[in-house]
Parts: structure tokens; sequence; C-alpha cells
């Protein structure tokens, strides 16, 4: 830990030492409101996408502030591959599990007290893969535009 | 109420304008923020916390992707040819479009009375249907789950194209296919072809 704190310090690549200062305060803010939206998604407005959006941010900020060797040190690309993948694994095993019941997508969980955090049978588990999905799929994409691009533009010559 | 509506209607008309009409990029991109932040408020007003939240997120993350894709990219300025067959042929769709766009108004329901049949039922049973008190995820993941399914699978093969199409390098595997029709020989083949003389 302590290893990559001097190197955050030290590296010249991203913005410069008031945006990271700033980024490294709202980081944990930007990620705590995105995994409330996902959590309470099916008691007040939000829900899986806004939430995987604001997730989604939160790397794209840290990618901006940091440049890209910390952000993915953090969710590499191979790792937002599996993310995206497992979302939306998660996301089709729900609605199959549906078929003890009956037909796809039952909602086969008890559904509990109403305007209870844990109710509403599989909304919440739903809402948890689809962010999952987003966040993974959206910085996905931010990576293949804005660092994988550069070497299609032709402006940055390729580091390899 | 109605006022601030319509206000709102005409700054994202002339953001769009703008947007078309600039050459610079960066100001082109900018103005479409400023179209897809006044939808979000409008959104916010007409009573859908949900879609408001989601299209002011959403048009974020696309400022900063086009903002980044733009920089990073050669910026262009598109040369405008004030084609004679452009300007009649535009005209004439647009003709056409303020015809059709006059007759569907016509029969559309008057603002804020939308046809309600399917809806009305979501409304009454989906709290204690789907045990969700927000409405909109009850029908989002209960009711019409396939479409939120459809909404992942677009999702998932946009991220697969990004990926194919922008990745750092092409996958190569050497091939004796590829050598032979290329005609590339290496040097024991060279040999090998030689002895025969």
């Amino acid at each position: 830990m302590h290893d990559i704190e001097k190197e955050i310090r030290e590296s010249k690549s991203g913005m410069t030492m008031i945006v990271k200062t700033i980024v490294r305060f709202a980081m944990g803010i930007i990620i705590l409101f995105g995994a409330y939206i996902v959590l309470y998604g099916h008691l007040t407005p939000g829900g899986g996408f806004a939430g995987g959006v604001i997730l989604a941010c939160g790397y794209i900020i840290l990618t901006l502030a940091f440049g890209k060797d910390i952000a993915l040190r953090k969710l590499s690309d191979q790792g937002a591959s599996i993310m995206d993948n497992s979302g939306a694994l998660a996301f089709i095993v729900i609605g199959l599990l549906g078929y003890t019941g009956g037909y796809f997508f039952l909602n086969f969980i008890d559904h509990g007290k109403r305007f209870e955090l844990f109710s509403g049978g599989i909304i919440p588990l739903c809402n948890i893969a689809i962010a999952l999905k987003v966040t993974a799929s959206l910085f996905a994409i931010f990576i293949a535009l804005a660092i994988f691009g550069k070497f299609i533009s032709g402006l940055v010559e390729e580091e390899e | 109420m109605d006022l601030f509506l319509l206000i709102l209607l005409v700054f994202m008309i002339i953001g769009s304008v703008i947007a078309i009409e600039t050459k610079n990029l960066l100001s082109s991109v900018i103005s479409v923020g400023v179209v897809g932040f006044s939808l979000s408020i409008m959104f916010l007003m007409l009573g859908a916390p949900d879609i408001a939240i989601t299209q002011m997120v959403v048009e974020i993350l696309i400022l900063v992707i086009l903002i980044r894709a733009t920089i990073t990219t050669d910026n262009t300025a598109i040369e405008r040819h004030a084609d004679t067959f452009s300007v009649i042929s535009s005209l004439i769709f647009f003709g056409l479009f303020l015809i059709f766009a006059f007759l569907a108004v016509h029969e559309l329901r008057p603002f804020g009375e939308p046809l309600m049949r399917v809806s009305k039922t979501y409304l009454a049973t989906s709290a204690e249907k789907t045990g969700a008190t927000n409405v909109v995820t009850g029908i989002l993941l209960d009711f019409r789950a396939y479409d939120t399914i459809g909404e992942a699978t677009v999702l998932f093969t946009s991220v697969v194209g990004a990926f194919v199409i922008l990745r750092r390098r092409g996958r190569k595997h050497k091939r004796e296919s590829d050598t032979e029709k290329v005609g590339i020989l290496e040097d024991a083949d060279i040999k090998k072809d030689f002895k025969g003389f």
C-alpha cells in the first residue's frame, strides 16, 4: 500500500497536484453515492443503470486525474471484461431461476415488507447485476476510446 | 410551468443549432451538453426523477468521452459545399416532415393526458405485486425485465465492438498459408527451392 502511495505522489502522468488531491477526496464520495443509488434503486429514484454510470464516472475521473497506469491497476481492461460478463451472466441466471416457480423472470424470492432495504424479491439483485455490467462496460468503452484510440490516431507513438 | 418548459425548449433548439453550425469541435460538444442538461431539467420538472438522474449522469459521461475523443484525434473542420441539389432536397424533405408532423400532432392526445391503458394496471398493482416501492424499477425489472435484458445486450454488443475495432494491435498468428499467400519464404525454404537448380 505504501509503495502505491509513494508511486502516485511521484508519478508525473495525469493532471496537476490540485486535481489529484481533490479527486482523492471526491472518489470515495462518488463511489458511495453510486452504491447508494444502486442499492436503494427499488425504494428511491435511481437503479442499476444510473448507479452503474455514476460508478463508471468515478473510475473515469480516476483515469483522467492519475493517468492510465494507476487507473488500470485499480480496474484493468481484463478485469473490466470479467466484471462485465459476470454481471450479464448473473442477470440471466436470476431470470432463469424464475423457472423454479413457473416462468422466466418470476419474482421468486419473498417480497418482504414495503419500504425496507431487503424487500422487492429479485429486484435489488437484478439492480446489482446490472450495475456491475454497466460500470464495467462503460469504463471499458472509455478505455477503448481514450487509451486504445490514441494509437490509431497516430498522434501518440506506440509505446511497446 | 409551461412557460418555463417552452423557454427550455427554445434554449435546447438554439443549443443544437449552434452544435451543428459551429466550426470548433470542442464548442460543438459543449453545445450538445447544453441540450442534454436542459432535457434533464425538463424531465425533473415533469415528474420523472429516475430518467432525470440517468439523463444527467449519461450526459456527463458522454461529454467526458467526447471531449477526450475530440482532443486526441485530429480536429478537422468540415468544409461546406453549397450545392443546389442538397439545398433543394433538404427543403423538400423538410416540407414533407412538416406535413406529416402536422397530421400526426393532430392525432396526439393533449399534453399531460397520455393514453394509459396498460400502465394504469402497472401503477395500481406494482407495489403489491413486485414489492418495490419505486414503480419505475418495479416495471423495469419485473413486468418488463425482457426489455432490460435487451438493453443489457445492446451494451454488451457495443463493448465487444469497441474492443474489437479499437484494440491496441491486431492479433498475429503466423500460419503457413499466410506465408504462402504473400510469398514470403524463409531462408531454409529458399535454399530448398534453389537445390533443384
